[in-house]
């Protein structure tokens, strides 16, 4: 039974016109928000729309150019995030600040020690153990962090703000790194945290989510707030707009695939990682041409490990990888160009781009070796400018012109100047891992747009998401990757969200009586 | 639209450096009214001095070849992400190798004798330079330390070499110095009635040479990506380890040439007595921001100094130091000025522009924790 917050509640946290101006950047340019107290308020926006940086104007961590905080109705200028926990307000971060060599219990202490020079570490247990069974948070006091999944994690992290005695729960994209069951606990937790009388405030760019767990909702678009509404009363296409200021299609409509021959093969492939982990145990895996194959797991199952073994990144302590029948196990990357490799990294700043070059100078990254971008070792610039130039202008590319820096680019421009890159030397089998994390909606479309398209050119795509709803738009065939091994291989259509989030969390399903698990 | 952003790189680049100058050289006048003297007097000394003849203007010239050659192997090794520290280390190898080859008296022609000995020097330089790269490449030594240890080893075998009494090494343990240099080898005057000699020539054709290296060839691009995000070189296929060793012979080959530029062309002879260019070196590099025709405008203006100094003591009565003083200060300022961009957003308002780019600090916006 989900107790509805009356409409008249109080409010628990008012910002009104709240103005925060980096150099270069107006972050929060007049946003209002209103929580009711006891209500679950989802805060929607795409990356970039200003949602952190209005969390942490109320968390204290930088103080507003203008507008006004009222908390409880009482006005409230906090001068750090200490001044923010003692008036009832805590934050749960999206990258956790855990203390991994720490027991629970010393996490959710703290900061919260005691003045007292020695510590009672059981009745600090006792106290963590209790806070954690009255809100159904099972976790136990005396696990280190270390051993925890990351869900178990994430609730300590809400333990620690409950400890702190904070009223008002920020969460920011709770859901990023749990699998489907986790998020479920996570929503049992937070509705038995409302129940309490707790206000939750839920950061979040998904529209499922919203739907899922939030009385209302608030959408912010490039620093302005463009609309509260009750959920019950809301449409996802509503939202949607609000949060991109158009139309956008919620589904890539593609014609069914035709697949090839095999253009991708991976047979056996094992990789020993930190403290002798089996990071990739026997991986086997085929793609074909004209075919999405989306690899579905909970981030850290082996995938970045996949795809940098692949792409010669890392080498594989054994088994073999074959592209269009030659193998290519232990290649480096500029051999894999040449025989038609191409990669979309997961990092755009780490990895995908050099951030100071200019777009001119990224154009040649993996490609400087090759015509027409040099000849006789030296680089023809002028060339490779145009080039840059019109491949911006064909995927859309906006900045100002191909010797801006790459980093003063935003992460959908960045994404699809490496998508540009990536697909002009006309590859024949793209690697694409999370390729559009942190993306807005339009870009996301954009980029699903074009791996359908070089999927129907007869070229084999082999994309890895942690993002549930990416694979189950794009993919023809969906495999799920759980403990560096793939667990099931289905064609779309033939598993269900629910079955797929099961092997995910490295359960079996059983489906005419066989299990699915190999 | 790309060459306005460009220029307007320049533009800013130009006006932060007068910029930086003219704060050292105030910050630099209270030194020296603290000092009881007249500030006013003592700038005039040292413009005169370093520019107020034809002997002056020489004096110049030649004081700041060494720091451009300094300067450029900083720059290259700046570039693939690399402190070298070690120049002076480099210059003192280079110089004794290009005193003792050219003490020799070997039978060459003088077209020969010159390139052979500078050669000798850029391997012997680079080949010090090279060890800290390796070192680097191979178990992940730092080379801030390891090129300040090679520092200290180049100075005890220059001590060594020239002490030796018995040895078929052309050296003369009194005078602490290899023996004369062949006329043949030495670099010949380029401006009469100075010291001034083709080392500048030579340095500025490296700057044109580092430049074109850096900045339109596949190793270049390949050392400066290197430099600025390892992980994107590793996704291009570029190997790391070769490409920081390959970088340090250049920049130890750079900071050699630079030795054997003094010894064959100011000096005459390679003496126990490493020159602190190398330090200095540090920055020049990072005045001229390590962009090669930067490091040569660095490279004058702490020539500049250092050849005003002594007419600035003798006319205004300030103290040796003072110089030092101004250096240090013309460092901080350009420190101080380039990290904040204040200039940048001084000029971006009075031009009525939004401040967004040609900064620094590329990549993420200031302030704003980067959202993933």
């Amino acid at each position: 039974m989900v107790v509805q917050p009356e409409p008249q509640a109080p409010l628990a946290v008012e910002m009104a016109g709240i103005v925060k101006r980096f150099p270069g950047v107006v972050a929060n340019d007049g946003i209002d928000l209103s929580v009711r107290r006891g209500e679950i308020h989802a805060l929607l926006g795409e990356n970039g729309a200003g949602k952190s940086t209005l969390m942490n104007i109320l968390m204290g961590l930088y103080p507003p150019d203008s507008g006004e905080i009222r908390i409880d109705g009482v006005p409230a200028r906090f001068h750090s995030p200490r001044d923010a926990v003692n008036a009832g307000l805590g934050m749960v971060h999206q990258h956790f600040m855990l203390i991994s060599r720490f027991t629970v219990t010393e996490n959710v202490i703290l900061g919260n020690e005691g003045a007292s020079f020695t510590l009672d570490r059981r009745a600090a247990e006792r106290t963590v153990g209790e806070t954690a069974e009255r809100y159904g948070l099972r976790v136990d006091p005396k696990a280190l962090i270390d051993e925890l999944p990351v869900g178990m994690q994430q609730r300590v992290e809400i333990l620690r703000v409950l400890y702190q005695q904070s009223r008002t729960l920020i969460l920011d994209e709770p859901t990023a790194l749990l699998t489907p069951q986790e998020v479920e606990d996570l929503y049992d937790i937070l509705l038995q945290l409302k129940e309490a009388g707790h206000t939750v405030i839920f950061i979040t760019h998904k529209l499922r989510e919203v739907a899922a767990i939030s009385d209302r909702v608030t959408v912010i678009r490039r620093g302005k707030t463009v609309g509260t509404r009750e959920t019950r009363e809301t449409t996802a296409e509503e939202l949607a707009e609000l949060m991109v200021g158009r139309d956008v299609r919620l589904h890539v409509d593609r014609p069914p695939s035709q697949p090839g021959d095999a253009v991708l093969q991976v047979f056996d492939l094992h990789l020993r990682g930190k403290g002798n982990r089996d990071v990739l145990d026997g991986l086997s895996l085929g793609v074909r041409r004209g075919e999405i194959v989306g690899v579905a797991g909970v981030e850290g199952n082996g995938q970045t490990e996949l795809v940098e073994c692949i792409a010669g990144l890392q080498k594989p302590d054994s088994g073999t990888i074959m592209i269009q029948g030659t193998e290519t196990t232990g290649w480096n990357p500029i051999e894999l160009r040449e025989v038609g490799l191409s990669y979309i990294p997961e990092d755009r700043h780490h990895r995908g781009l050099v951030l100071p070059f200019s777009l001119t100078e990224n154009m040649l990254l993996g490609n400087s070796t090759f015509a027409p971008f040099s000849s006789g070792g030296r680089i023809d610039y002028a060339r490779t400018r145009e080039i840059a130039a019109k491949e911006m202008a064909e995927f859309d590319v906006r900045a100002p012109g191909p010797e801006t820096p790459a980093g003063s680019l935003s992460g959908g421009n960045q994404q699809k100047f490496i998508i540009a890159r990536e697909l002009f030397r006309e590859p024949d089998v793209i690697l694409a891992i999370q390729p559009t994390r942190g993306l807005d909606v339009g870009a996301i479309e954009f980029v699903h747009g074009q791996l359908v398209e070089e999927r129907d050119k007869g070229r084999g795509v082999m994309l890895i998401s942690f993002d549930l709803d990416e694979i189950f738009d794009l993919a023809d065939r969906i495999l799920i990757i759980y403990q560096g091994r793939i667990v099931g291989d289905f064609p779309s259509g033939k598993i269900t969200r629910a079955e797929c989030g099961l092997l995910m969390g490295g359960k079996t399903i059983e489906q005419e009586g066989e299990p699915i698990r190999v | 639209m790309s060459d306005s952003l460009r220029s307007r790189g320049l533009t800013m680049t130009v006006l932060t450096s007068v910029a930086a100058v003219a704060v050292a050289l105030l910050v630099g006048a209270i030194f020296i009214l603290l000092s009881q003297q007249n500030p006013v007097t003592a700038y005039k000394a040292l413009l005169e001095g370093a520019f107020g003849s034809r002997r002056a203007i020489g004096e110049t010239l030649a004081a700041s070849t060494p720091y451009i050659f300094g300067g450029l192997a900083f720059a290259v090794a700046y570039r693939a992400g690399l402190f070298n520290i070690g120049i002076e280390g480099q210059m003192v190898m280079g110089g004794l190798a290009a005193g003792v080859f050219a003490a020799w008296n070997l039978d060459l022609p003088r077209v020969l004798y010159i390139p052979c000995a500078l050669l000798v020097a850029a391997v012997a330089g680079g080949i010090w330079g090279a060890i800290a790269g390796a070192l680097k490449a191979v178990s992940g030594a730092h080379e801030v330390i390891t090129t300040i240890m090679l520092n200290y080893l180049a100075f005890q075998v220059l001590s060594y070499t020239l002490l030796r009494t018995e040895g078929w090494l052309p050296v003369n343990p009194q005078l602490q110095a290899t023996k004369p240099s062949s006329p043949d080898a030495r670099l010949p005057n380029i401006l009469s009635g100075t010291r001034l000699h083709a080392g500048l020539l030579l340095g500025l054709l490296m700057a044109l040479l580092v430049w074109y290296l850096l900045f339109r060839t596949t190793f270049g691009y390949r050392l400066r990506t290197v430099g600025l995000s390892k992980g994107a070189a590793a996704y291009a296929g570029m190997r790391w380890g070769a490409t920081i060793t390959i970088a340090m012979f250049i920049s130890g080959a750079l900071g050699g040439l630079g030795g054997a530029s003094e010894t064959l062309g100011l000096l005459g002879q390679q003496y126990n007595a490493p020159q602190g260019y190398g330090f200095a070196s540090i920055a020049v590099g990072l005045v001229g921001r390590n962009n090669p025709f930067g490091v040569v405008l660095a490279a004058l203006l702490f020539g500049t100094l250092r050849s005003g100094s002594t007419a600035m003591q003798n006319q205004a009565g300030t103290s040796k130091e003072l110089v030092l003083v101004l250096q240090g200060l013309v460092i901080l300022a350009f420190a101080a000025l380039a990290a904040s961009g204040r200039v940048q957003s001084w000029w971006a308002k009075r031009r009525g522009q939004r401040f967004d780019e040609g900064t620094d600090t590329v990549g993420v916006e200031p302030g704003v924790a980067p959202e993933l």
